[in-house]
């Protein structure tokens, strides 16, 4: 479903979007908070099997006896896995490394078949790069990527088929997942949305990672560490898993924030813990203390070479790239004269950029932004239809731009005609033709009844 | 190093096995024993030496994306202690 | 023809292609041998009907004159090689009922090859451990005891029993430290582990994943040159298994060894070695000097450290292997209502013997927070330092000669080597080196010492030179002249 974005970002507490303070009575703080972002790769088969990675199959069936396992069963890795990891890294502006290492992350987990998870470690595929987001007030700020990684993802436990029982389905175990790792870079909770969206409208050009948060395909984990503002300290910083939309990871941010600052004004001390996110609550509650923490026991996978990546590899990834939303956006400012906001919105998503060009082609590019981000849109929420199913084409929201422009018709009679275009999807000619909406200002026509009257 | 009895019933747990109180001891002994053996290794320098991980000095050869394996769910469950619904059984998770 | 089942395997194909007998009398000659040798407890699991049936198709492939490379051969198989639809326990009460529905890579090949498989051979469990005496289905018997029952060694115990009593024709073996050429040393058998990534270890149950390697155990050299071709070969589901090709074996068998140097490490002479292993070391080296081979003395220095080395490359890999019995998807299964956690500890702690406990505990030690770099990078660096030794002394020499293992097979239940396990780990002093080298070697027996029981010759290559190793071997075995039972 399209999903309008709205205008204004969430107001947070009447401060500047760029300085975020939560100012008490005792004092000032700020936040400091670092992303781990899971993101399912976009493939046929799994990261390590030949098994196939669709969802919503019945139980079990998507597995095979490596997913499962299975004694004496062994990891062959996806070329396609790792060709959506290098193109993921230079989407996200970062080093590739040509060489890589598997390693074993250990721990008991009913849906880790192995009770491992093949994972890189020392050497992850993708290294140190950059993501640009965009803030309310229209300014822009770079977040830093620490690093990306690929491993496997778990199955899933169905815990409410039975009051002893939980049931697990392997038919997720073994999905290539992507890690990115931010550095610890956002000082306010919009700017861990915004890094939301730039990321999943980047990853969506891509099409290495659906970017669907409610469906689990990316998985958000949030550190969240307090300092008094102005400092340069770095104090206990809390984990909550597996935070799952864009807006519960800003409320997780504010709120967990909050907690920690009313733990350090209380005397207390902040534990370094793992939390869970509770969306029905907006709080963050413990989940795993720091002494129960897992000890993953990391050791190079010895089942797997390391992963060597070769210069024609990596430009064929390179060949394979598309403009990305900021290149696009930057591109319809100073070429076709968009608003940066207006650019920024119709970028977010590959479609919706395709069809505005596909609509200004030959017609006033800046009207057709207007148009979109107006009624356009507006219709398209109200028919709760996906761009791709529009009912009013790119071709005709040009030609009703292009009868506007020429003064065929006011802008007036145009939102009656864009009315019926929604409706019978017609192209707005016909319309006008049709309905006799033409306004006279046929300089000809005019010449022709001047001409009858002095006659 | 000597390793002390948390330390046996830590690594116990972390291998999720236990061991019983009476055996702890002879338990902490036998692998004081075995660690001590294996720290004879520091007599050697290794400061500049690399680690061998790959013994074979091969790359990773990459396997076409395409589904070749897998739905073969009866296969899958055949030998599970606990099968029902099509899914493995297990006593119920709680974290 | 007195006994069908005393041939070794390139006699046995000459004289089914003569059609002297057929694959089924042939068959069940050796189960009748089963049959009869249960007290040495070779055997986990008999497949005599399977067994039988395949012998009928390879009687059938005779009659029609399409044989193939091991037409109608009956083999044992270690219990750890997963077979289809036949029970693999790996000799563990942890995967006491488990039945693969699927084949490991290297049987399927020998069955390609038209082998009968007539069984699943006992070992260690989880091939931990140098006597067969960690089996959960009983210790092997060798078939040399005389007054007191002795160990067949291991982890291959089984393999090497079966072969030596005649209860097959070849086996299978892995070799994680030395689990191939240590149990066919005590059992006057031959038995090669090639190079790292020669054979497919898909579908072979885990043990540490960089060190395993499986080889055939069999009666001699050619037997093995056989066996190991068969098994050998590139494998896209075993991501470790080397692209190259499989050299006819049996070809090198008849090189001449003229010119060729032979290493004797030095350090593999330690004070208080046997001096009955030394001499015949000595005396394998002057066979060889006889057939013009020049022998010279090498250095492995690193080899004190080997295996320290390997008692923490290899527990820590087996702690991760071995976490997947768990309970959940199959093998045993702790009964009782409990907590998920609880329902781990008392699976794993009742379905695994007491040497696998100890090797998961030692290997989730060194790689648990804080003794990572202590143990186990520093393990891995030793494993360079060791590769690198033999790397040098293969600049000087073609092959290497030491003895396979110090000492000759021990009663079962030895208290000596019970007292402490490091004892029993000793025993793979001259074995565990070419493992973390990844390199081949093979074992053959050399004569008997005075108890009466077979020594063994180790015969270490280059990567990839298993032929240089068959060959010599073979013009060891030719003036040896060791009688097998």
């Amino acid at each position: 479903m399209w999903r309008q974005k709205s205008k204004k970002m969430p107001v947070l507490k009447g401060y500047k979007m760029s300085e975020y303070v939560i100012e008490t009575p005792k004092g000032k703080w700020e936040v400091i908070v670092g992303l781990e972002i899971h993101c399912q790769i976009i493939s046929q088969s799994k990261i390590f099997s030949g098994a196939s990675t669709e969802f919503g199959d019945d139980p079990n069936v998507n597995v095979s006896f490596v997913d499962a396992g299975m004694p004496g069963m062994l990891p062959t890795l996806n070329e396609h896995c790792v060709f959506q990891a290098v193109k993921t890294g230079l989407g996200l502006q970062a080093k590739i490394n040509k060489y890589s290492e598997f390693s074993r992350k250990n721990y008991f987990y009913a849906d880790m078949p192995t009770d491992y998870q093949i994972t890189q470690f020392r050497y992850p595929i993708v290294g140190e790069g950059k993501v640009k987001i965009d803030l309310s007030d229209g300014s822009e700020k770079d977040i830093r990527i620490e690093r990306m990684h690929i491993e496997q993802d778990a199955g899933k436990s169905i815990h409410d088929l039975s009051p002893t029982k939980s049931y697990i389905d392997l038919n997720r175990a073994g999905i290539g997942l992507m890690e990115i790792v931010t550095k610890p870079d956002f000082r306010a909770p919009e700017e861990a949305g915004a890094f939301l969206r730039k990321l999943r409208s980047i990853l969506r050009y891509l099409k290495t990672c659906d970017g669907n948060m409610d469906e689990g395909s990316m998985r958000c984990d949030v550190n969240v560490s307090v300092r008094p503002f102005g400092t340069d300290e770095l104090r206990t910083r809390c984990e909550m898993k597996n935070v799952n939309s864009v807006k519960f990871v800003m409320q997780a941010i504010e709120n967990e924030a909050k907690r920690q600052i009313e733990q350090y004004e209380n005397g207390l001390t902040v534990e370094q813990e793992t939390r869970q996110f509770d969306p029905s609550t907006g709080q963050t509650k413990v989940m795993r203390k720091k002494e129960f923490a897992h000890d993953y026991r990391y050791f190079p996978e010895p089942d797997l070479p390391p992963l060597i990546l070769s210069d024609e590899f990596i430009e064929k990834v390179r060949q394979d790239m598309v403009e990305l939303p900021d290149a696009k956006k930057k591109r319809f400012i100073e070429t076709l004269g968009l608003t940066a906001y207006d650019a920024m919105v119709i970028c977010e998503n590959q479609e919706t950029a395709d069809f505005f060009e596909k609509a200004a082609q030959g017609h006033d590019a800046k009207k057709v932004a207007n148009w979109m981000m107006g009624d356009f849109f507006a219709m398209l929420n109200k028919k709760k239809c996906d761009i791709q199913n529009s009912p009013v084409s790119a071709e005709n929201l040009g030609a009703l731009v292009e009868l506007i422009s020429k003064d065929v018709i006011s802008g007036k009679i145009a939102k009656d005609v864009f009315e019926i275009m929604s409706e019978t999807g017609e192209n707005p000619e016909k319309i006008v033709e049709e309905k006799g909406l033409k306004q006279v200002t046929d300089t000809s026509e005019i010449e022709k009844i001047i001409d009858q009257v002095i006659a | 190093m000597s390793i002390d009895q948390e330390t046996v019933k830590r690594i116990a747990f972390l291998s999720r096995l236990s061991v019983d109180e009476d055996k702890i001891e002879a338990t902490q002994d036998e692998f004081n024993k075995i660690m001590s053996w294996i720290e004879n290794l520091n007599e050697i320098d290794t400061d500049h030496v690399e680690p061998l991980i790959s013994v074979n000095d091969i790359q990773i050869k990459l396997r076409k994306d395409n589904v070749t394996d897998g739905n073969y769910r009866e296969k899958i469950l055949q030998n599970a202690p606990a099968a029902e619904y099509d899914y493995f059984a297990v006593p119920k998770v709680m974290e | 023809m007195t006994d069908i089942t005393k041939l070794t395997i390139h006699e046995t194909l000459d004289e089914l292609k003569k059609k002297n007998f057929s694959v089924t009398e042939l068959t069940k000659a050796y189960l009748k041998n089963i049959d009869q040798a249960e007290r040495y407890n070779a055997y986990i699991t008999v497949c005599a009907e399977r067994a039988l049936e395949q012998a009928k198709t390879a009687d059938q492939n005779y009659a029609k004159g399409t044989p193939r490379p091991l037409e109608g051969i009956p083999l044992g198989i270690k219990d750890l090689f997963c077979t289809k639809d036949i029970r693999t326990t790996a000799a563990s009460h942890m995967l006491g009922n488990f039945v693969p529905p699927y084949e490991s890579t290297v049987t399927e090949k020998l069955l390609n090859d038209g082998a009968v498989f007539l069984g699943k051979l006992n070992l260690d469990e989880f091939a931990m451990g140098g006597s067969n005496e960690t089996s959960a289905f009983g210790p092997v018997v060798n078939p040399w005891s005389k007054d007191v029952d002795l160990v067949p060694g291991g982890s291959s115990g089984g393999s090497a029993a079966a072969v030596a009593a005649h209860l097959c024709a070849g086996a299978t073996g892995t070799d994680t430290g030395g689990s191939i050429r240590e149990p066919a040393a005590f059992c006057g058998c031959s038995g090669i582990k090639p190079t790292y990534g020669r054979c497919s270890r898909y579908g072979i149950i885990a043990f540490a994943s960089s060190l395993d390697q499986a080889g055939p155990i069999a009666q001699d050299v050619t037997d093995c040159a056989l066996l190991l071709e068969s098994m050998s070969g590139y494998d896209a589901k075993d991501s470790t298994s080397y692209p190259t090709d499989v050299p006819n074996f049996v070809r090198f068998l008849h090189e001449d060894i003229k010119g060729l140097v032979v290493g004797m490490p030095k350090e593999y002479r330690p004070e208080g070695l046997n001096p009955e292993v030394a001499a015949y070391w000595d005396k394998t080296a002057e066979m060889l000097r006889a057939r013009g081979a020049i022998v010279k003395e090498i250095s492995l220095p690193h080899t004190q450290y080997a295996l320290a080395t390997y008692y923490v490359l290899a527990p820590a890999e087996a702690s991760s292997n071995l976490a997947r019995y768990d309970g959940i998807r199959y093998g045993y299964r702790a009964s009782g209502d409990c907590h998920l956690d609880e329902l781990y500890i008392k699976t794993r702690t009742q379905g695994f013997g007491a040497e696998v406990k100890r090797r998961i505990m030692i290997g989730t030690y060194v790689l648990s927070a804080g003794y990572y770099d202590a143990y186990y990078l520093k393990a891995q660096k030793m494993r360079r330092l060791i590769h690198d030794d033999f790397m040098k002394a293969f600049e000087q020499c073609d092959v290497i000669l030491t003895p396979t293992s110090p000492i000759t097979a021990f009663p079962i239940g030895d208290k000596e080597m019970l007292k402490n396990p490091i004892n029993m780990y000793l025993n793979d002093v001259f074995t565990v080196s070419v493992n973390l080298a990844g390199l081949p070697a093979m074992s053959l027996p050399i004569g008997l010492a005075a108890n009466g029981l077979p020594l063994g010759m180790q015969l270490i290559g280059k990567p990839f030179d298993e032929g240089t190793i068959l060959n010599v071997a073979a013009k060891i075995e030719e003036d040896a002249g060791f009688e097998r039972l």
